[in-house]
């Protein structure tokens, strides 16, 4: 689970390029730009996440 | 490749003033060191301060050999690919173990100098975190990787001439990302790199318990920590002015004000890390005040030489109320063990620090700018970091065993204990 959270944030960072090279009106290139950002918010929390579950299962 | 543009000439006194600014700038480096130490238990402070003391030799090698000419500076060429029609300047191409360095401007010479004392810290922020279980090979292992691949790929991208400084140019993003004094290449990718040793080496035995709340490991030496925060400012004054100059080719008329906000930021920030305490637990707390005037610095480490100082009064303030807070959220509710607080102070005080350039900026799209900066450290360096430690975790394990950790990692790693002549007290978690 950490490492799917992991894999999506190269995601958002993509989206984020691609607003830069597709669109060049200031309004939908930030907006895909903050859409990349919460991209990577998600996979940060789904990462994060993983991290809770695997240290409840190894509580002594 | 392509060239890289060239900076203007420097006059001997300003050069004169950073070098002497740059041979202070190591005092943040012995601060951040002793606050590792301190933050960390008794048992295992030798082996803390001794590795402090070999990762920097380890980035300074290393970063010597390869990350110098991969970081590039002005002056030299570099790799770059063309999208959309714009170049796309991705890795530098200088020569390898410092060729050409003396022949070098003295500009450039500068920025490598600066460069080589940022990896050094960048470095030393993980292993904070990782105290009382990171072994001392893993840990130097850990920097060597940092400052022959990551630091070097991220400094090239935002000091080096890459695409992240050219946002301004090639698609009207103010004048690029900026990052004067290394809120990003340090701070961020420091902090989020400790985020990775946290994940991979685990939570110290007895941390978190099957039951009920997190069990409370306080730091060993209060004043170890404090008197590093001071150290610390003198280095961090030290650091944003050589920075400005270097980075932001910073007027002289523009630098007093940077080491105001550097001061104020912190100040701020340390108000309001010891009101937030106050208020919850009835008295001020000392090493998360600690820990929200080291926030207060790194936040200003972006802005310091872009902001006014009622501006960098704010962000310190802002910077000082999340601190405490995210400290807290880290390790109660996310269940990270995280005993220098590096998370919350270092990645989330530098990326306030980021965003407050953007924020206060005059220019249209530097906000922008800071935000795709932000989303190139979340989206590339935090994975790749993880990916690189993971695949370093099978060669040299990151985690001590057991027993190590039980007896401490002075006497298990070094032989001997830091406090010899003091009756180390039993340890309630190993009951």
């Amino acid at each position: 689970m950490k490492l799917a959270g992991l894999l999506v944030m190269p995601a958002g960072f993509f989206l984020t390029i691609a607003a830069l090279v597709l669109f060049p009106a200031p309004a939908p290139r930030a907006a895909f730009v903050i859409c990349g950002l919460a991209v990577e918010g998600l996979g940060l929390a789904v990462a994060v996440r993983g991290h809770m579950e695997a240290r409840g299962e190894s509580r002594p | 490749m392509i060239p890289v543009p060239i900076a203007p000439a420097m006059p001997d006194a300003i050069f004169a003033l950073t070098l002497a600014l740059l041979l202070l700038a190591p005092l943040t480096i012995a601060g951040i060191a002793l606050i590792n130490t301190g933050l960390g238990r008794s048992r295992s402070a030798a082996q803390s301060l001794l590795g402090n003391l070999a990762i920097v030799a380890a980035t300074a090698i290393v970063f010597a050999v390869v990350g110098a000419a991969w970081a590039g500076t002005a002056g030299f060429v570099d790799h770059s690919f063309q999208l959309a029609g714009k170049p796309w300047s991705w890795l530098g191409a200088g020569p390898l173990l410092l060729g050409g360095f003396s022949t070098a401007t003295p500009q450039t010479q500068l920025a490598l100098l600066f460069e080589f004392l940022a990896v050094a810290l960048a470095a030393l922020i993980p292993w904070g975190s990782g105290a009382d279980r990171w072994r001392l090979t893993a840990g130097c292992a850990s920097a060597a990787v940092l400052a022959a691949i990551v630091f070097p790929l991220l400094a090239h991208w935002v000091w080096g001439g890459g695409w992240l400084a050219q946002l301004g140019v090639n698609f009207g993003l103010g004048a690029g990302f900026q990052d004067a004094g290394g809120a990003a290449t340090v701070h961020m990718l420091g902090g989020l790199s400790a985020l990775a040793v946290v994940w991979i080496a685990g939570a110290r035995t007895g941390k978190f318990p099957k039951e009920g709340f997190s069990t409370a490991l306080p730091g060993h030496n209060a004043v170890y920590v404090l008197f590093g925060c001071l150290l610390a400012l003198v280095g961090w004054l030290a650091w944003n002015v050589a920075g400005a100059v270097i980075w932001l080719h910073a007027p002289p008329a523009v630098l007093p004000v940077t080491a105001i906000n550097t001061l104020l930021s912190a100040s701020g920030a340390l108000a309001a890390t010891f009101t937030v305490t106050r208020v919850r637990f009835g008295k001020p707390d000392a090493s998360m005040c600690a820990n929200g005037w080291l926030a207060g610095l790194v936040a200003s480490t972006a802005c310091a030489g872009l902001i006014t100082p009622g501006q960098a009064l704010f962000v310190g303030l802002v910077t000082g109320i999340a601190t405490p807070l995210l400290v807290e959220l880290m390790e109660l509710a996310l269940s990270i063990d995280d005993p220098s607080g590096a998370i919350s102070v270092h990645a989330v005080g530098g990326l306030l620090g980021l965003l407050a350039v953007g924020i206060f900026a005059s220019q249209p799209g530097q906000l922008l700018a800071q935000l795709v900066g932000i989303a190139t450290l979340l989206g590339v360096f935090l994975p790749l970091v993880y990916l690189l430690f993971r695949l370093l975790n099978r060669v040299a394990p990151f985690r001590v065993d057991p027993d190590g950790e039980r007896i401490g990692m002075d006497l298990h790693e070094l032989g001997g204990g830091a406090y010899p002549d003091f009756v180390i007290h039993r340890d309630e978690s190993y009951r």
